[in-house]
């Protein structure tokens, strides 16, 4: 790292966010996807001749929402503007878009950099409309599906405030988080209802001037945003230490070779002649709806946490994961409702409900298992009918069965040995038949009673009560 | 007189008595348009068939204000499943899959469409004369032009071929072809009439209106188009009176405003003589003429030619070849783009589309288009000031009768100074009517134009039909 010591980078990200509305931003069609081409389309958003747009007011209230989310100034006047440019997968030869009047203005986020709370401040947060999808499918031709065209966007701008790959993710996965969290994006960068261009520049660090920026486009992954910026930051540096001058360009992420490669200069650049869209009035948000919006703002993931902390006394590690999803900051509250105790629960999510969700690649809203269930095990624990360690077993078989911890343990005989008679020659066993090891604990290797423990724990299968193989175990060894 | 030569209101009265159907009706204006069409060429298409459906359904259903009335549309107004041209190459073929807003209601009421209407390509000239297909004639004379951009839509009032007509104005195209051809012609209010459906020209000018032989039948259509559309936004959600009830009211004690700044040196005397006579008759029917000022007068067409072809070069970016309409080869998509819009579009509607696209441009947007929003509101204040001292206002509509075929074609700038009269009244979004006010020594009409304050089509209506009613030049009809 000896190179980029004495330079730092200055980074500012522009993100696209699809709007989670049912219909269009302009027209009354659905959103959904996946669904024949062009079939969702009508004469408004495939831009036939005399049609005329009409603003969906759910896409508004959506913005205004996020801006409300993201600490920003909500304009008292704003309206649309046309960005022009040819495009075939643009029907109108125009997006319907805003310039000089955004919804949102002066916002912020708060990002953990380095342990410490960094604020990235938001330039803006506007609303626009998606463009179609061009198919290339080889042969003489491209084809066109116009489904996506008129799907609401939200661009948020953010301040060229980070300063290096690790924040910008950060940031990236703030974002994502409060969009979730208000529910307005689904935040999935794969699918692209996420997406992320980033403008990157370096200069010697503590340097108030900005150096030639270089904006960064197809990084559709948070891993990639971070890859190219890292990539991006490298190529810079070193080229500004052998005296070459950084072009302003728009260069492309090309994840297989792990480079980014230039697309356009900006001499090349189009020139949007954007002006005031005259199919669409300036709209001007009444204050009391704009109050209703911030009103129906859940608690976001910052609050929460801060919450988790006080209130339940959970680490902070514990808390940032928990809140990371609002769905499973609700699973974690609700089984500490039912009666949990908030740090075994918070364990067991953490631990074994991620797990089993991560392997089948599904989210916690639509986990088989419920927090009541981890409640019933945890009371299971708690009154010694079953072990810690057949705790996990049981888990995953209520996770694949939904079925409650009770029967399964039933079912399946694993009800803990508490019986201390039972107990007791089968310890006996254990230690006839490791006499060296016993003998050597005896000669103070007291570390070797884990040794006679797991020994037990595999004679029953993991169903001996733990506490009580501890006391007898000691108890037996001290005696010869 | 024969039935094609009758108007809206008189056609009703003999169809409500009975004795005449709809379609008796519809044989005599087919038959008059069988004899001139050649001649005058007001058509771009004819919806015979379609026509004598529509009123076979009429005289079946008998009731709606329109039942049975032959009402010719510009070609520029989209019907469902009926071509809409625009008179351009571009369009040629293109057959909408929607009904505009417009023609929706005149269904609802029962109207006949007798055909669609020649105009200048997509609206964009004062004669007819860019109609990608032929120009119009004007009745009045064989080798003069009707005026345009609705020249299709006057010349077929006037020549008997309808009832009456709708037209469309962006910068005076119903009120000036109405003046030229001896008809009447109403601009309503910016915003009083959806524009769901019509070909945008310049989306914050343009206003669909009746072109009709009376101007009572000019209130009777007002009535029926006029009103909110969801489908509209800058549609105004106005209360809509009955437009009717003015026609036959007295206009003593109104004030009349007549601006300096209309009769200028070096228009032609015949006009100002009879415009100055009309002022004298409105005096005689009890109306006091007051001089007022318009001073930003002389800026208004360098104004509109601004915005109108800054927003045209953005309208007009839609055709493209690649979804409906004309589509020319090429090599590659640049190649296609340039091909489609170098064959489709004509010289007037590519000279609008560079002028826009330069006024747009990054560098000159706010020394043309900023400066011409500037002047705007002046030329708005302007009004806003003279209607403190007056009721409504008079003017020229056209500085002359009409012309020659040919006689201004070769001078754009001759040509653009034929809304002289016109233009300001769509900046400043203010009602305007055209009524026949007199003939040149050469039987050519003159028309009287008369502005009323936003959404006061009433007093223009008013007026209008005082004026009209007290004189009998509304009654003239050409020799053909
Ligand atoms: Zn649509």
């Amino acid at each position: 790292m000896g190179e980029s010591d004495i330079y730092e980078a200055v980074i500012g990200l522009e993100v696209h966010a699809q709007l989670l509305t049912d219909s269009k931003i302009f027209c009354g069609c659905s959103t959904k996807f996946g669904l024949p081409p062009n079939s969702q389309t009508c004469p408004v958003c495939t831009g036939m001749p005399g049609s005329l747009p009409v603003l969906n007011r759910k896409a508004l209230e959506f913005t205004i929402k996020t801006g409300l989310a993201m600490n920003c100034i909500i304009a008292g006047f704003s309206r649309f503007a046309r960005k022009n440019y040819f495009y075939p997968d643009l029907p109108k030869g125009y997006q319907i878009s805003q310039y000089e009047l955004p919804v949102c203005e002066h916002g912020y986020v708060e990002i953990n950099a380095g342990g410490k709370v960094k604020k990235i401040g938001l330039t803006r947060i506007h609303i626009e409309e998606d463009a179609g999808k061009n198919i290339h499918e080889g042969g003489p031709y491209s084809l066109v599906d116009l489904n996506r065209a008129g799907v609401p966007l939200m661009e948020i701008v953010s301040e060229p405030d980070m300063r290096s790959p690790e924040e910008a993710g950060a940031y990236m996965r703030k974002l994502r988080t409060i969009l979730r969290y208000i529910g307005v994006c689904d935040g999935n960068m794969e699918q692209g209802s996420l997406r992320c261009d980033a403008n990157v520049s370096v200069r010697p660090e503590g340097s108030g001037a900005f150096g030639t920026k270089v904006e960064l486009k197809n990084m559709n992954s948070f891993k990639f945003v971070e890859k190219a910026l890292e990539y991006e930051i490298k190529r810079q540096i070193s080229a500004v230490k052998k005296g070459e001058r950084i072009i302003q360009e728009t260069r492309l992420w090309d994840s297989a070779a792990g480079v980014t490669q230039p697309m356009r200069t900006k001499e090349e650049a189009h020139d949007y002649r954007y002006f005031p869209e005259p199919d669409l009035v300036p709209f001007m948000p009444a204050e009391e709806w704009v109050r209703e919006i911030g009103a129906s703002i859940p608690e976001l993931p910052d609050a929460r946490r801060a919450r988790f902390v006080q209130a339940y006394g959970l680490p902070e590690y514990d808390a940032d994961l928990l809140t990371s999803e609002r769905p499973l900051a609700e699973w974690f509250e609700e089984a500490v409702r039912l009666g949990a105790q908030p740090k075994p629960a918070s364990n067991w999510i953490m631990g074994e409900l991620m797990r089993l969700l991560n392997e089948d690649g599904i989210s916690v809203e639509a986990s088989p298992l419920a927090p009541a269930g981890l409640v019933e095990l945890l009371s299971l624990i708690d009154a010694g009918t079953i072990s810690g360690k057949i705790a996990k077993t049981v888990f995953e078989e209520m996770y694949r069965s939904r079925k409650p911890a009770s029967a399964i343990v039933k079912e399946k005989g694993l009800l803990q040995i508490s019986d201390e008679s039972e107990l007791s020659s089968l310890i006996d066993q254990v230690i006839g038949a490791n006499p060296n090891e016993a003998g050597r604990y005896r000669g103070g290797e007291e570390k070797l009673l884990g040794f006679f423990v797991g020994q037990v724990m595999k004679a029953t299968k993991g169903k001996a009560n733990p506490g009580m193989i501890n006391k007898l175990l000691k108890e037996k060894l001290k005696k010869d | 007189m024969e039935l094609h030569q009758l108007g809206v209101e008189e056609l009703k009265n003999v169809l409500d008595k009975g004795g005449v159907s709809p379609a008796e009706v519809l044989d005599s204006v087919f038959k008059r348009i069988d004899a001139i069409q050649e001649k005058v060429k007001a058509f771009v298409t004819l919806t015979r068939e379609q026509a004598y459906g529509m009123a076979a359904a009429a005289g079946a259903r008998g009731a709606g204000a329109l039942a049975g009335i032959p009402i010719a549309i510009k070609d520029n107004i989209c019907t469902k499943g009926i071509r809409t041209t625009c008179s351009s190459r571009m369009l040629e073929n293109f057959v909408p899959p929607y009904e505009s807003t417009v023609t929706g209601r005149l269904l609802e009421a029962g109207y006949v469409l007798v055909g669609k209407t020649n105009l200048d390509e997509f609206a964009m000239g004062s004669s007819t004369e860019n109609s990608a297909f032929f120009t119009t004639r004007n009745p009045w004379d064989l080798d003069r032009i009707p005026g345009g951009s609705s020249g299709g839509s006057a010349a077929a009032v006037s020549a008997g071929m309808c009832a009456a007509a709708l037209g469309s104005d962006t910068g005076g195209s119903i009120r000036q072809p109405a003046s030229l051809c001896g008809v009447v012609g109403l601009k309503p209010t910016y915003g009083r009439v959806s524009r769901h459906g019509l070909v945008a020209f310049a989306s914050s000018l343009d206003q669909i209106g009746p072109i009709t032989k009376t101007v009572k039948d000019a209130a009777i259509l007002l009535n029926i188009i006029a009103g909110h559309d969801a489908a509209d936004s800058t549609s105004a959600p106005m209360p809509i009176p009955d437009f009717t009830r003015p026609a036959g009211m007295d206009i003593k004690g109104f004030r009349v405003g007549i601006p300096k700044e209309y009769f200028i040196p070096g228009m032609d005397r015949e006009v100002e003589a009879a415009v100055l006579a009309a002022v004298k008759q409105l005096e005689a029917l009890g109306a006091i003429p007051v001089e007022v000022s318009l001073p930003h007068t002389a800026y208004a067409i360098a104004t509109y030619y601004i915005l109108a072809t800054s927003e045209a070069s953005s309208n007009l970016a839609r055709y493209d070849g690649v979804k409906y309409g004309f589509r020319a080869g090429g090599k590659d998509l640049l190649e296609t783009y340039m091909n489609t819009r170098a064959q489709g579009f004509g010289p007037e509607v590519k000279r609008r589309i560079m002028l826009g696209t330069y006024a747009l441009s990054s560098g000159y947007y706010e020394a043309y288009y900023g400066r011409a929003q500037q002047v705007r509101t002046l030329i708005k204040k302007d009004f806003e000031e003279a209607f403190k001292s007056v009721d409504i206002i008079a003017t020229p509509t056209s500085p002359t009768a009409a012309f020659k075929v040919g006689e201004k074609a070769a001078d754009p700038l001759q040509m653009y100074l034929s809304d002289i009269f016109t233009i300001s009244i769509n900046l400043a979004g203010l009602p305007g009517i055209s009524v026949p006010c007199g003939f040149t020594r050469e039987e050519l009409p003159i028309g009287l134009q008369l502005i009323g304050r936003h959404f006061d089509e009433e007093t223009v209506i008013r007026v209008a039909h005082a004026y009209e009613q007290s004189t009998d030049w509304h009654g003239r009809r050409p020799k053909l």
